[in-house]
């Protein structure tokens, strides 16, 4: 199996292709921007498992450059893993729209200038999966989140459709609805303990789910029960709420 | 956020940071507030919490091994368990190793943890060919026995208090099995359990565990286990994923009359003598690993261990008056483990000195303190020490008293300008 990660620089990315590496002896093409991170992750994951690890450049947002980026994967992957993200909290954001730009063209733009070109690789093909990571932040708006809850919003849908267009290929795209996650991108949040996965926790979740074609799956999976929850609330008490 | 090590006593509020770049680490360090390194959290007290904590956990490559010698390369936050998962089933096991897995290459150095081969092979620092350093500072130095000599007797047992230690090279030992051949002794009291380990000094791993509540002529009573690496067998027995402990258990279902009927029941479940049974080496060097957080079975208090060592000469005369007293006090150990020492290293704070050890898992109690000050006097008294990684509370006094050799890690804290820079609330206590 080859195994294409975008925004291989995620903690979550990282523990998922381990675990592929390991469990699949998958080998794995790393996209991100920092390369002297990626470069070393790409050596550990060849050492570790003694599988092919590569590192290229990618920018999410530089969408001009993606069929060129997506040209340059020789041979072309089995599976992508879409990981890349930036998150921001709303009182960060305020109504500036430079900001509140900023996550939209990452975490939805970005998502779909580079999906489309995966997705009709893989449906001409008739093989291949996509495993995008949205977020339970997208279920529902909320006050302390929303424009970054917007943007996975928007990819949830995305992957949803892009679902349903590519099982008629026998593509299968599953979308990975993480809580709360303790990696670099929530490091200077206060998570509580106790309903706070780590990216091991959020990878073997991944493989599993992967493993048993799931479309959607929640990490960790009280998360399911926590957002039908916040889903099922009635608008009107939901939005005197401060959450 | 909440911080707290494996003995949930104490629990602070701290900050902590992350690295995945010596740059990274670097900028970290140039703040002014003082920060102590954090791996695994399994060290059971203070050592390793300060309101502003390094967590290692990010910085956790591998960066080189050769197949030939079986050099390891690693940086710190590589745990013993991602090195067993890949090396064991290439024939490569850690050449010492704690009764935990769970812990990085970086806390194994930092406390110089040492194994069940104590006795013929040392601790864990004689399989480190050199590591590699950031000071506060921002400088990186390779230290060996032979570079840098003072800062790696320093660092190895240094509890994190000479820097960061980024990378270590570590020697594996070739295995051709997963499998240990385990052989089972049992011993009435503390008399036989010291003839028996003398007796099997030749023994590769050897352990005992304890019952701590026996008196009179019973005190000591004891399963020593010994082993050595198998031939046969394969190379990747299936590790099991640990079990999760989901809540907290009222700590008042631990108590004297539950221990003792825990120990008595062990003490049957072994017959008097079990030889060369083939075990997988996970329940022989990690029985523990079973369940995470099994420490919540001693209640929201929390627990600690208390880990001593005494020299030879006085161990035995030790040991009893010791277990004598906790017998006497009736606070129950769920686990008392006793191992025989090899000689002491020339690390500067590192556990083993020559003699036997014996470490006492404790629930925090309110009288608990009071009783172990009074251990304390024994174990001065009878020219031994405390293990610091297990160390929730002892006093400036016990802590220069047993370890001699302070005043030299104290100059090397003064020389490379580290007093002000790393400090956990263990080194505040212990004023160091
Ligand atoms: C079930 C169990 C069994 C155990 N059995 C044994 C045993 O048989 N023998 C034994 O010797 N010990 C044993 N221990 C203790 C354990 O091995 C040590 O406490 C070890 O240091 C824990 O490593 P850690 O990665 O969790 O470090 P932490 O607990 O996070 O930190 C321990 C110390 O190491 C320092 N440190 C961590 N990383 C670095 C770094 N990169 N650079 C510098 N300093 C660093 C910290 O500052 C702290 O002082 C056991 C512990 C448990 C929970
Ligand atoms: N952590 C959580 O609690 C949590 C919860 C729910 C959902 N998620 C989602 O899970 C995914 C992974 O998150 P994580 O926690 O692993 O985050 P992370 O460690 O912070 O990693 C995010 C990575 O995204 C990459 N990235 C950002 N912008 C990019 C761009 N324009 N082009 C290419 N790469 C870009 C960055 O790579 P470079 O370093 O190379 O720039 C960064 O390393 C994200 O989509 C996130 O939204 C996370």
């Amino acid at each position: 199996m080859r195994l294409l990660i975008l925004g291989g620089n995620s903690d979550i990315a990282l523990a998922t292709a381990r675990v592929f590496a390991r469990e699949e002896r998958a080998d794995v093409v790393l996209a991100s921007r920092d390369m002297e991170v990626l470069e070393k992750r790409a050596a550990d994951i060849r050492l570790r498992y003694r599988v092919r690890a590569e590192s290229v450049y990618f920018d999410a947002c530089d969408y001009e450059s993606h069929p060129a980026f997506y040209a340059g994967v020789t041979p072309k992957p089995d599976g992508v893993v879409l990981a890349f993200g930036t998150y921001a909290e709303q009182s960060d954001v305020g109504d500036d729209f430079e900001k509140g730009r900023q996550l939209i063209d990452t975490n939805f733009t970005g998502a779909v200038s580079i999906l489309g070109i995966v997705a009709s690789d893989f449906e001409r093909r008739g093989h291949g999966f996509i495993i995008g990571i949205g977020s339970v932040a997208g279920l529902r708006g909320r006050q302390s989140n929303y424009l970054y809850g917007a943007s996975k919003a928007g990819l949830g849908v995305y992957l949803a459709g892009l679902r349903n267009r590519l099982s008629k290929c026998g593509v299968h795209v599953m979308t990975v609805l993480p809580g709360f996650v303790r990696t670099k991108m929530t490091e200077a949040l206060d998570l509580p303990g106790a309903l706070t996965a780590s990216p091991e926790d959020v990878a073997a979740d991944i493989y599993r789910g992967f493993c048993k074609r799931k479309n959607t799956i929640y990490s960790k999976w009280f998360w399911r029960i926590i957002m039908g929850m916040i889903r099922v609330t009635p608008e009107p008490i939901f939005k005197r709420l401060t959450m | 956020m909440k911080l707290t090590a494996w003995g949930r006593y104490p629990q602070i509020k701290a900050n902590g940071v992350t690295f995945e770049t010596r740059a990274q680490l670097g900028r970290l360090l140039s703040s002014t507030d003082p920060v102590i390194p954090y791996g695994m959290g399994r060290s059971y007290g203070d050592s390793a919490l300060n309101p502003k904590v390094i967590l290692t956990n990010r910085f956790d490559k591998i960066l080189g091994f050769d197949q030939k010698t079986g050099l390891l390369h690693v940086e710190c936050g590589v745990t013993l368990a991602d090195i067993i998962d890949i090396f064991l089933p290439r024939g490569w096991f850690l050449s010492v190793t704690p009764g935990t897995r769970f812990i990085t290459v970086g806390g194994a150095i930092s406390s110089d943890v040492h194994g069940k081969n104590h006795h013929k092979v040392g601790c864990f620092s004689r399989f480190v060919h050199y590591l590699e350093l950031m000071l506060p500072s921002g400088d990186v130095l390779h230290c060996s026995p032979d570079e840098n000599g003072d800062l790696f007797r320093a660092t190895c047992g240094g509890m994190g208090l000479t820097g960061i230690i980024l990378t270590a090279a570590i020697q594996l030992q070739p295995v051709r099995s997963g499998f240990i051949r385990e052989t089972d002794i049992r011993c009435r009291n503390l008399e036989e359990a010291f003839h028996q380990f003398e007796a099997n000094a030749a023994s590769t791993y050897s352990v005992a565990w304890i019952d701590c509540l026996q008196r009179g002529g019973n005190i000591g009573r004891s399963i020593l286990m010994l082993g050595e690496h198998a031939d046969t067998g394969h190379l990747a027995p299936k590790f099991r994923t640990p079990l999760p402990m989901p809540i907290t258990l009222p700590g008042l279902l631990l108590n004297r009359y539950s221990v003792a009927m825990f120990n008595r029941f062990y003490y049957r479940s072994y017959p008097n003598y079990v030889e060369d049974r083939l075990t997988p080496m996970e329940p022989f060097f990690y029985p523990l690993d079973r369940i995470t957080a099994y420490g919540r079975m001693y209640g929201r208090h929390g627990f600690t261990q208390y880990q001593l060592a005494l020299p030879k000469e006085s161990s035995y005369e030790g040991l009893r008056t010791i277990m004598d007293r906790i017998a006497a006090e009736g606070i129950g150990s769920f686990l008392g483990v006793l191992k025989l020492l090899g000689p002491g290293n020339d690390n500067y704070l590192s556990f083993p000195l020559q003699g036997y050890t014996l470490a006492l898992e404790l629930k925090i109690e309110p009288r608990l303190f009071r009783v172990l000050d009074e251990l304390d006097r024994i174990v001065l008294d009878h020219g031994g020490r405390l293990y610091l990684t297990k160390d929730v509370r002892m006093g400036r006094d016990m802590f220069i008293r047993g370890y001699p050799r302070w005043k030299e890690f104290e100059s090397v804290r003064e020389k490379y300008g580290l007093k002000s820079k790393l400090q956990s609330l263990q080194s505040e206590r212990l004023g160091i």
